[in-house]
């Protein structure tokens, strides 16, 4: 059996995002589907497939529907936020598929019964809001959303929204916050979980855009043709978006669990070897939160577990590539210093030890390091993630605390000869 | 300029009925604003607070939160250079360096008459296609040193006016019609 | 928080307690004792988690983990450990964080020496930095107002000034702009923080950050002494701590008075005291404007009174003013009005407050009830303007509680935002609009099937509307006070009499302006009044008893006074703290009875207008320099703390009556404070078990009211990073206590002493002339900044032009625009006023700021208020 591309499937074609093509290869069929089925139908087949949510915390999507505290108003959030380093495969499938994504949000609309709902797309992706808010009206001329759509007595709208440039609204919390008009403060939970307390206070799903992306495909071949992909919980396929010292960048869909890491850095139709037929010195998994792998852990399965197993996460699916020439130090300062700028401000720890790491980090790299800076910087990194363990534990009220000693406290731990090298040195030996 | 347009008004008014609370209409309107003026104004901060109910430090407050909303002016191409992880290891700081240099100015800066601003932006989702450069929040990937320099000049001579709307406006199509289900009445019925 | 009963056990570092359902874990804490340090977690606002200092280890599903303690509410079985190793290092964690961007200016930081975080730091925190990097920068102070300085670097972000401008105040004219490390509290652009309430954003802030421009560099706080007592601003009775440096009044704090202000002061009351060392005190007694000596001055006093009671009798004198005394103050120079005087003229009002029966006769409500009320009807002014505080306490009550709320009032307030409905009515005809919302017929069209008529401008369905309410809630709080100057006490009775005849179960709160009213009142400081709420008439056999005499027939009220001293019928009028000039509506009035012959003796502590033209001045002490009790509109009594000593030669007021007393050959038998006291408590049935020491105790730090009931009382929370040296009172009161913190037996004494006051519903018969299409209705409500004398600096509001203000039809209809100056004709003659557009103002009608300070060719409202008139009709033409 040859695997399916599930969410790729249409991206062959130059006019991929368009109505014409997409009605073409069998678009919105499944939405028709859908409305003939019953609510809880598409729920069972959604949590048959077992489909982890695609954003980062690889949540099973059935059971985060499932949660959704009865009330007459309840939202469903598509986060299109896509904002985390070196993850550009929401990107792809925005620009390139906004139709999959509108059917998708609008089947995910039907089964948890939502009174409305919003796609929040990241505000710098200026082609990708132009392409969804085209979408959202040819479906709205095409009768996909609206009043009584496809005469099925479902009503529903959907609102386009253009975030404006804050990582933190990745954060679901966040993100309902940024959509009700506020900064982007993450909320603390408990109690602010979106299923009980959401947006406006509302019970509120948010899934990601991939997620939604594969809800056209589940419905029209079913949960347990998904299930049947991939292994254990990691069921169906998955975007890896790679990036770094790869020969070929790229966003690549495969079976989950069925290949790993070195296959996608190797294999001549993903990342085709690493530049200059380098060694790989690092690698970072999920995001530039997850702890570091060394080259050692590089047949590790892309299975979610699996990798949480070993010590890091699959998270939003990207994959960074560091070769021999790399310098460790300047990438996790790098990695620290998008965490400072991105910091929302409102916790202390945050707020105030981000920028101190980042510092601490930018001084070593440029040669004026102390030794006992190691030591500070991991006791400054226990302070935001006391233990600074995986997975973490944090003294903030959201995850991008204990995000920033990741990058560091990994590569101390790793790399600490280089470390010391920019410190005896007086500057960094890479450069 | 400044205050919004009778067209643009409209679209405010139309915009915030989307939505079952106004104050969730300030992003949009901020950059509805941003789209008429290039950047987010007093007066325009003012109106917009008057619009959804809120103060006018709420909105500025709120607006300040987000990188793309600029409370003082920018130049017309707002120039970002990715430098975050895949777009380092890809030579993004090389090419920054560049960037200042062929266009005289530090980042953060804007040239003095007033046609780009150059930034260092966080990861842009361009990683496939390293360094990833923005104009306008308009992808241009893969640059190299004299690419930019090229890009600058397509972009001071008008020959990427088409596909480089002026700073402030972001997506150059609109909803069309206000909202078709009613808020709160969108379950089988 | 909560209210509810629901109790259970959780365990603090290995120790079982009780806790209350629905409570933080941070008070859950607090109450056993067991502090746990925080920075942005205040008590009276929502908690928002953000500092995280207060982070300690919870039991949770997946065991033992760190939570923020001002945001997690309790559980039962809960297990809370705060003095862990790892509750340490998270805590040692967050100061050091907190620390590494803070400047190192404590030494010349007014907040050094009672800041949490310099306490924290010395406390628990490492004795060096580990920090080498270069710290954040920022602009030393800005101004966020004339008032309020922002030193951002020493911000901590820590958000309660923006909370409290939102949540609290409802001003959210400062926000936090930018993001992240960057991000700081600023206001928009020019729009300056100009919050009635902004001075307690410095009390809050936990650093040096906000500074107010009254304290900057004045002290350090190991100068300071202080002493607790009662805002005199207005008549709230907000509880403050006064404090001082070198015999100076330098600042005052808002004490979390549960019942009262809830920790939170208004400007005016904060800044208040620098009108102690205004340049308007007057400090030695004068004559024709010279210094006199004390004894010449009151020989002058004395032997113009001897004369007049010879001459002409004694209700040729007469006494106005007294609701900036003390109680006992005010029952001395009743005691000698009445006793040795012999005159019944005296009244502590300027004929712009309430009639007397209102105030002592209507059955009360607190502030408490009124926010607990399912229903409180606003009947007068804008609250914000006359009782900040109040204004506070409804707004939350009618955001975050059950409380419905109604205004009958002329114009929008600045609760209109809040209210259920506001019934906005044509000026001078609010009884009407009551009428129709109280009396049991419901409103009928003149003919059958006609439209009904809007009622006093008031559209019918709003009516139906606010009536249904209404007849629901039987039992709601009237808040009724003057809406405006220009329309007569006489508006307000009758309306207070529909409410009393057709809704027995209401309860109300009288709205007065001047701090002490309802303790004048209560001590008889009105015309055909004695102390303890009663009669001429009803307690004169009482007091005949213990005074030795007291007039036989009713005196006149202010206006009567006025009106007899302009008419050289009155020898002798002695200005208690007032200044008919400026406060009495008709100013025509006032200042031709202050030129006369009448000899006018003015006892007070500013010079103002009619201290000026006034034959003899006497120095008297103010707030902060006298110690006694005063009464809120309430009718709560609280403690006066005296801090400093008064300038030059000034006397407490009950001296310089007793003094003249004896000058006049009686004596009031009182040597001190106590003795008034003492005797207050023993014949005046409302005062007893008020013995002058039982203020010593702190149970009794947030008042009584009077009559006292022995109701319940919450225990006192206070915010230890905004009042520092003051504490919690964690025990629940229930009756009085001694000054050995004993409870006191209550002594129920005879109540048949005399009869109290009950208000009786009039028949109301008020002919209201009708508007004609000519005319304008006048309005003429009062600002909380005005043109007295009593104001700190009032700069933390704008300053206002007294102008006419009018809708842009009536603008029109005369041809005039906004800057014009027009022709005015009221009763009391032609005058020229400039005009301006307001829209908010309803077509017919007119508004003028009253008691504003006139600029240059600017008029007055109390030019154009006529006297004894009903309402204020006026004609606008162009020149």
């Amino acid at each position: 059996m040859s695997i399916p591309k599930i969410v790729t499937s249409r991206l062959g074609f130059d006019d991929s995002f368009t109505m014409d093509r997409y009605i073409k290869t069998g678009g919105y069929q499944a939405l028709r589907k859908a409305l003939k089925a019953k609510p809880e139908e598409i729920r069972e087949e959604v949590t048959t497939s077992n489909l982890l949510g695609r954003g980062g915390a690889g949540f099973e999507t059935g059971r985060k529907w499932s949660m959704l505290r009865p009330n007459p108003v309840r939202y469903l959030v598509v986060n299109g936020d896509e904002s985390e380093p070196a993850t550009f495969k929401d990107r792809m499938l925005i620009e390139r598929d906004p139709h999959q994504l509108v059917e998708g949000t609008l089947i995910a609309a039907y089964a948890i019964q939502a009174t409305q709902a919003f796609i929040f797309i990241r505000g710098e992706f200026a082609l990708g809001l132009e392409r969804v808010i085209n979408a959202v009206n040819e479906a709205y001329e095409y009768g996909a959303i609206g009043e009584n759509i496809f005469g099925s007595g479902f009503s529903i709208d959907l609102v386009v929204h253009p975030g404006a440039g804050a990582y933190i609204c990745g954060e679901e919390t966040a993100l309902i916050e940024s959509l009700e008009g506020k900064r982007g403060f993450p909320r603390i939970k408990p109690p602010f979980f979106p299923a009980a307390i959401g947006l406006y206070g509302d019970p509120t799903v948010v899934n990601n855009v991939e997620t939604m992306s594969n809800m056209p495909w589940i419905v029209n071949n079913g949960g347990a043709a998904f299930a049947s992909l991939g292994e254990g919980r990691s069921t169906g396929t998955r975007l890896f978006a790679l990036s770094g010292h790869v020969n070929q960048p790229g966003n690549y869909e495969v079976e989950m669990s069925k290949s790993t890491f070195r296959d996608l850095i190797y294999n001549p139709e993903y990342g085709g070897g690493v530049r200059r037929n380098n060694q790989v010195k690092a690698i970072i998994p999920g995001g530039a939160s997850a702890p570091w792998f060394g080259p050692d852990q590089l047949d590790l399965a892309l299975d979610q577990d699996a990798v949480a197993k070993a010590g890091s996460m699959l998270g939003s699916g990207s994959i960074i590539v560091m070769d021999e020439e790399t310098c460790m130090v300047r990438a996790a300062w790098r990695i620290a210093r998008f965490f400072h700028r991105e910091s929302c401000g409102q916790c202390t720890p945050c707020r105030e030890g981000s920028g101190w790491i980042d510092r601490i980090m930018r001084r070593i790299e440029d040669g004026y390091g102390r030794e006992e800076d190691l030591d500070l910087l991991m006791d400054a990194c226990d302070n935001i993630a006391p233990g600074v363990s995986w997975p973490p534990a944090q003294t903030t009220i959201c995850v991008l605390g204990p995000s920033i000693p990741s990058s560091v406290a990994w590569s101390i731990r790793m790399f600490r000869d280089e470390y010391l090298i920019h410190i005896k040195e007086g500057g960094c030996p890479f450069r | 300029m400044a205050r919004f347009t009778t067209e643009n008004l409209e679209k405010a008014s139309e915009i915030i009925s989307l939505y079952p609370e106004p104050r969730s209409a300030l992003i949009p309107l901020c950059h509805l604003a941003q789209a008429q003026d290039g950047w987010l104004t007093p007066e325009a901060i003012g109106q917009i607070a008057d619009l959804i109910g809120l103060s006018p430090a709420e909105v500025k407050g709120t607006a300040s939160f987000y990188d793309m909303f600029h409370t003082e002016q920018v130049g017309e191409y707002l120039v970002g250079v990715c430098t975050n992880i895949s777009c380092m290891l890809g030579g993004a700081y090389e090419l920054l360096e560049h960037c200042e240099d062929r266009l005289g100015i530090r980042c953060g800066q804007t040239t003095k008459d007033g046609k780009f601003t150059l930034e260092e932006m966080e990861c842009m989702a361009g990683c496939d296609g390293p360094p990833c450069v923005t104009v306008n929040y308009r992808y241009f990937l893969g640059l190299d040193n004299s690419k930019f320099d090229q890009l600058v000049d397509d972009l001071e001579s008008g020959r990427l006016d088409e596909e480089v709307p002026k700073h402030g406006t972001v997506f150059r199509n609109a909803r069309q019609g206000g909202l078709r289900a009613n808020k709160g009445e969108g379950q089988t019925k | 928080m909560s209210d509810s009963s629901e109790k259970f056990n959780i365990s603090i570092d290995g120790i079982e307690c009780e806790a209350n359902a629905g409570e933080l874990i941070i008070t859950a804490c607090d109450n056993a004792g067991v502090h746990i340090p925080r920075f942005c977690y205040h008590p009276r606002m929502k908690p928002v988690g953000m500092c995280r200092m207060c982070l300690v280890e919870v039991s949770g599903p997946r065991g033992m983990s760190l939570a923020p303690s001002c945001y997690l509410q309790v559980a039962p079985g809960m297990e809370i450990v705060t003095d862990s190793e790892k509750v340490k290092k998270a805590q040692d964690g967050v100061l050091e964080f907190l620390l590494i961007n803070h400047p190192l200016d404590c030494p010349v930081c007014d907040k050094g020496g009672e800041c949490p975080l310099q306490d924290q730091t010395l406390a628990y925190g490492p004795g060096e930095s580990r920090f080498v990097e270069s710290k954040r920068h920022w602009a030393k102070p800005i101004p966020l107002s004339d008032l309020i300085l922002l030193d951002r670097e020493r911000c901590i972000q820590c958000g309660r000034c923006i909370r409290f401008a939102e949540e609290i105040a409802g001003d959210p004219m400062i926000d936090f702009m930018s993001r992240g490390e960057t991000i700081e509290v600023n206001i928009f652009e020019e729009n300056k923080f100009t919050s009635y309430y902004s001075g307690n954003t410095v009390q809050i802030c936990p650093v040096g950050a906000l500074t107010a421009t009254p304290y900057r560099f004045a002290s350090r706080p190991w100068d300071l002494e202080q002493v607790e007592s009662t805002c005199m601003s207005c008549a709230n009775g907000c509880r403050m701590v006064v404090q001082s440096s070198q015999d100076k009044l330098i600042r005052n704090l808002g004490i979390d008075s549960d019942p009262v202000n809830q920790s939170w002061l208004c400007d005016k009351g904060r800044f208040g005291f620098t009108a102690n060392q205004s340049d308007l005190r007057v400090t030695v007694p004068l004559a024709s404007n010279e210094e006199v000596s004390w004894k010449s001055a009151i020989d002058f006093v004395a032997d113009a009174i001897k004369q007049a009671v010879d001459s002409t009798g004694p209700e040729s004198v007469a006494i106005i003013g007294g609701s900036r005394l003390t109680n006992e103050d005010a029952y001395c120079w009743s005691k000698f009005a009445r006793s040795v005087i012999g005159t019944d003229s005296v009244d502590a009002q300027l004929g712009d407050g309430l009639a007397p029966e209102l105030v002592l006769g209507l059955p009360k409500a607190t502030i408490d009830q009124a926010c607990k009320a399912p229903l409180v009807v606003l009947v007068g002014p804008d609250i914000r303007e006359e009782a900040p505080i109040l204004f506070l306490r409804l707004k939350d009550a009618a955001t975050n509680g059950q409380t419905k709320l109604i205004e009958v009032t002329p114009n929008a307030t600045s609760l209109s935002k809040y209210a259920t409905q506001s019934l906005f009515h044509r000026p001078g005809e609010q009884h009407v609009v009551i009428s129709a919302l109280v009396s049991p017929q419901e409103l009928k069209p003149p003919t059958q099937g006609a439209p009904i008529q809007p009622v006093a401008g008031v559209d019918v369905d709003d009516i139906t509307l606010a009536r249904k309410l209404i007849q629901e809630n039987k039992d709601a709080v009237f808040i009724v006070g003057r809406p405006s100057m220009a329309d007569s006490e006489e508006i307000l009775t009758e309306s207070v009499s529909q409410v009393v005849a057709n809704m027995s179960e209401a309860k109300f709160l009288t709205l007065l302006r001047r701090a002490n009213t309802h303790g004048a009142l209560d001590s008889g400081l009105a015309p055909g009044c004695l102390p303890g709420r009663t009669t001429l008439d009803l307690g004169k056999e009482h007091f005949t008893k213990i005074w030795g005499k007291v007039p036989a027939t009713k005196g006149s009220s202010c206006t009567e006074i006025l009106q007899k001293a302009s008419r050289s019928e009155l020898k002798v009028l002695i200005l208690l703290g007032a200044d008919p000039i400026k406060d009495f509506p008709s100013k025509k009035l006032a200042l031709s009875a202050i030129n006369s012959d009448t000899k006018i003796v003015s006892i007070t502590a500013h010079m103002n207008d009619s201290a000026k033209l006034s034959d003899v001045v006497l120095p008297a002490t103010m707030f902060g320099e006298k110690a006694g009790t005063t009464t809120n509109f309430e009718g709560r009594v609280s403690s006066l703390g005296k801090k400093v000593t008064a300038p030059g030669q000034s006397w407490d007021d009950w001296a310089i009556a007793v003094t003249l007393a004896m000058r006049l050959g009686g004596d009031l038998g009182f040597n001190s404070l106590e003795d008034i006291s003492e005797e207050m408590e023993k014949y005046v049935p409302l005062y007893r078990n008020l013995k002058p020491h039982i203020w010593e105790s702190s149970a009794q730090k947030d008042g009584i009211v009077l009559p006292i009931t022995g109701e319940s009382v919450k225990p006192r929370w206070i915010d230890p990073i905004a009042t520092p040296g003051i504490s919690s009172l964690t025990h629940h009161r229930v009756a009085l206590r001694d000054s050995n913190d004993n409870t006191l037996e209550l002594d129920t004494g005879k109540t048949s002493e005399f009869q109290v006051l009950r208000f009786e519903p009039h028949q109301g018969d008020l002919k209201i002339p009708t508007l004609d299409a000519y005319s304008l209705r006048l309005m003429a409500p009062r600002r909380l900044y005005d043109a007295g004398t009593h104001d700190g600096p009032a700069s933390a509001t704008e300053e206002l032009p007294s102008i006419l203000n009018l809708n842009h039809y009536d603008l029109d209809r005369i041809g005039a625009s906004t800057g014009d100056r027009v022709k005015v004709v009221s009763s009391t003659g032609e005058h020229v006023s400039k005009v301006a557009l307001d829209d908010s103002i309803a077509k017919g009608t007119a508004l003028i700021w009253f008691n504003l300070k006139a600029n240059g060719d600017e008029i007055g409202a109390s030019d154009l208020i006529g006297v004894g008139e009903l309402v204020t009709d006026i004609r606008l033409e162009a020149i």
